[in-house]
This record gives structure tokens, sequence and C-alpha cells, in this order.
């Protein structure tokens, strides 16, 4: 990828030419408009087959909530998932872009794709925009070294290890992990596991919200458990429903017609040029 | 070094929803249970609402250490009141001691977003809003705090008279019957509480009607 030769502006990226601006803006009283946030629990642990990655279903703008059933668990390849916390459309974006890059690089090789490649595309994606890009990530999968997971924060620093959380709710799914987790768990401990922090997350911090969702990776497979637990039904639902009858009022009805025939000159002034 | 600003606020926001229903010969007062701070939660079961006198109850989001100091000084006033008149406070009587006992801090004012509601001497509902220094109005509904702007279009939609400019002018307080309108605030509390982060855990709702106060309490979501 040539990308050194290329200007910024002409390529798209990021150009820092309006901040300036943005800035006497604010100065003058404009409040910056928000984007949408995950809020989120996201988890990843190495179980003894593979790994399986966790998430929170629930996206946040400022204290709404936008999204009640969104997908954090992004993918990658057949055999690599990532879950992803920060700005929505980053996280989006960022492994959208890095999925393609490693088709193509599947096409060119012949070969299945490892997890270390996925992870120094996106971490050099990320620090070249220098954390301007708000994606925190954990990456996992099972390639022919074995299995891989990974965190990628959004300033570009990745780290390896066997269990990981990221997001708002990441110390409520942390205190679980360190609580429960060991070595050489079976798939179903792994997934209770990862349930249960994710859970944690949901309940007790309220960046996170809703359902569950599960994606075990092993070798040659990988189960997408899109809600694998709906904890949050809704709890009332009014016996006898409601109508919205009341239109919009109308107060007063008063038509004007228009003109009804136009008159062409001929031989007017010409239009100019 | 360049001037640094002071970044130590003494307010911080508890979270919660507060909604009154004011109808012909009840009001209804409710607000959800759970506080928090940030992104956490503080406790998931603590009462926003206070009864002030046997006729006025008062619900209050905002910064809760605020509002448990307001709470006690309206208190400890009603209770001078009694002493010096030999009865209890009516609730537009004490909607008026609350808008002044707000107002009193004009300067440094209570973080409290509150809605009083009670019967007043005639027996009808009657539910007052109030701002964080003591502007208020007596409505026949109303929302505070962070589902406020969640709930308060809804309450429009079921419950508003269509136009102040159509006559007859409909009265303030809603023709629904009590057990319509507790429904309706099931409702809305439910709603808030899937698109609001600070609301949930539980909804206790307090109706004052001839009968006396009767208190229920409704699980919501807890995530």
């Amino acid at each position: 990828m040539s990308r050194f030769e290329e200007s910024a502006p002409a390529k798209g990226g990021f150009s820092f030419d309006l901040c300036k601006r943005n800035e006497m803006l604010v100065q003058k009283g404009l409040k910056p408009s928000s984007y949408l946030k995950t809020g989120t629990t996201i988890v990843g642990l190495v179980f003894q087959d593979g790994v399986i990655l966790g998430a929170d279903t629930r996206a946040t703008e400022g204290p709404i909530v936008a999204d009640k059933n969104c997908e954090k668990i992004h993918y990658m390849a057949p055999n690599i998932y990532c879950c992803g916390a920060g700005t929505a459309a980053d996280t989006e974006a960022v492994t959208d872009m890095v999925s393609s890059q490693l088709k193509l690089h599947r096409f060119h090789t012949g070969r299945e794709s490892r997890v270390v490649t996925a992870l120094t595309l996106l971490k050099s994606h990320l620090f070249s925009y220098q954390g301007h890009v708000s994606a925190a990530l954990v990456l996992g999968g099972v390639d022919v070294t074995g299995p891989h997971l990974h965190t990628i924060y959004p300033h570009g620093s990745t780290d390896t290890l066997p269990f990981a959380t990221m997001g708002s709710g990441s110390l409520a799914a942390m205190a679980i992990f360190e609580s429960k987790y060991r070595e050489g768990l079976t798939r179903d401990e792994g997934v209770k596991l990862v349930a249960e922090a994710i859970s944690s997350g949901i309940f007790n911090d309220l960046g996170s919200g809703s359902n569950v969702d599960v994606c075990v990776i092993t070798k040659g497979k990988r189960e997408y458990l899109r809600n694998y637990m709906l904890p949050n039904p809704r709890t009332y639902v009014s016996q006898k429903g409601y109508s919205f009858s009341k239109k919009t009022e109308v107060l007063m009805t008063k038509i004007t017609p228009l003109r009804e025939l136009v008159e062409v000159i001929e031989g007017g002034d010409a239009m100019e040029e | 070094m360049p001037k640094q600003q002071a970044n130590w606020s003494p307010y911080d926001n508890n979270g919660g929803t507060c909604v009154a229903i004011a109808g012909a010969d009840y009001c209804v007062i409710a607000a959800d249970t759970r506080m928090s701070t940030g992104y956490s939660i503080l406790t998931r079961d603590y009462s926003k609402i206070i009864q002030l006198a046997d006729k006025s109850v008062m619900a209050s989001s905002g910064f809760q250490a605020d509002v448990r100091a307001l709470q006690k000084v309206l208190a400890a006033r009603h209770l001078i009141y009694q002493h010096q008149h030999n009865k209890q406070m009516s609730c537009p009587a004490m909607a008026q001691l609350l808008s002044n006992t707000l107002y009193f801090k004009r300067f440094f004012p209570y973080y409290a977003f509150n809605v009083l509601g009670g019967l007043d001497s005639e027996g009808k509902g009657c539910v007052f809003t109030y701002d964080a220094v003591g502007s208020y109005e007596r409505v026949g509904y109303s929302a505070q705090g962070s589902g406020a702007t969640l709930i308060t279009p809804f309450l429009d939609n079921q419950l508003k008279s269509p136009s102040p400019l159509l006559l007859p002018a409909k009265d303030a307080v809603t023709p629904l019957s009590e057990i319509e309108a507790i429904d309706l605030v099931k409702t809305c509390f439910a709603s808030a509480t899937e698109r609001d982060i600070y609301t949930g855990d539980k909804v206790e709702m307090l109706v004052l009607n001839a009968n006396g106060i009767r208190r229920e309490v409704m699980e919501l979501r807890k995530d």
C-alpha cells in the first residue's frame, strides 16, 4: 500500500484546516455535535480449543440509548473476529477496511489469514491517525499458529493476553475474569464465563446494556451466537394499549390561489451569459 | 504556567426521573429508585419521594445531597407551621413554601428538580412543577429529571388539551380514572428506562386520594 506518495486531502483522511475555525466557534458558544459512542463492555478469552469473544449490544449517544441491539462483534475473516468499543463509526469503518484488506491478501497469498496480520494492519492504521480514530478493539482468532487474543488501543498500542476486556464496562467485566479465569477452560465453561463478564458490565455499567453476544472461534469452525442471552425484557406493556388519535390541530385554513396565466413576451431580453 | 481554571464542582448529578399526574379526585406521584454517578450505579433502591404533609408529596431528581437538605428544611418549616396554626399545610401553601425556599438560595442553588403533587383544599388533584431556583406553576401533569424529555411528549399527546386557543378551555386535571393514570405512569417509566441510561431498577408510585395514601412499586430493567 503506497500511502506515503498521496497527500492527505486528495485521498481522504484527516485535514486539520478547520481546527482554528472550530476553536473560534466553540469560544463563541457553539456546542460541537456529539457522535455515537458505544459505551460498551467487550471481552475476549483464550480457552483450550480457541478463543471466545463477547460483547453487549447497547449503543449510546450521551445519556440516551440510540440502539438497543447493535452488533459489536465484527467479522474480519472466517477465522478472525473483532469486538469494537469507542466511536461506533470508527470501529465499523476500521474493521470493514481491514477485513477487505485481509480478503485481498488471502487472494494474493492463497492462505488463511493470520491474526497478527489483522493486528498489524489495525495498529498501524490507528497509530497513523494519532488516536483521532477512536476505536478500542479486542481482536481474536485461530490460525495455523494457534489461538490468539489481542487488545488494540486508539493510539495504536497492542497487548497480547489470555483474557481481555475493553470499554466503559471493562472494570466490571475484568473483576469477573480476574476471579474466575483459569487456563484450559472447556468451551461451555468459557462461554459461561464470558456471558457472566458481559452481564456484569450490562448490569453495573450504565454505558452497557441489553443483550449478550458471543462468538466462539476454534480451529476450522466459528459459531456466532447473536443474542446468546437476553436478560433484559421490557418490564411492562400496557394491556389496553395506546392510541395516538390527536393529529395536528387545524386553527385556520386560508387558500391563496397561484396566478393562473403567465404571459410570454416575444422578443424580450436574452438571458445574460 | 497557563492560567488554571477551577475544576472542582460542588454539584453532582445522581440522575433519575420523576413524574406526577393530577386527577379529578386523586394524584399520582412516581419516581424511579436508581441513584447513579457518572457511569456507575450507587444504589438501586433509593427513594426520591417524600411526604411533606398529609396531602402533599414531593419527588425530586438531581443532586440527592441537595434534595435531602431541601427535604429537611421543608419538613422543619412544616412542623413550625403546624405548631403555629394548629393544622397541616395545604398543598398550594406547601407549593409556595417550596418556591420561596428554592429562591432563598438563588445564588448557590439546590441542584434539585422538583415536582410537588397532592390534593388541594377542594379535594381535587394538583401538581406543581419547579425549576432549580423556584419558578413554579400549577399544571395537570409534569415530568422532571433525566427521562423528562422522553416522557413529556408522550404525556402531552395523551393528556394535554388540544390547544389553549380552542374554547372551551379544558381543565388542568385529567379526566382519566386512577387505574388508567397508574397504567400511564407505568408505561412512561418502562419506556423511559429503555432509552435513558439513568432511569431504571424500580419505580415507586404514591397515589393520594380521599381515602389516604397508597404506595406501589414496579420492577424496571436493571441494565
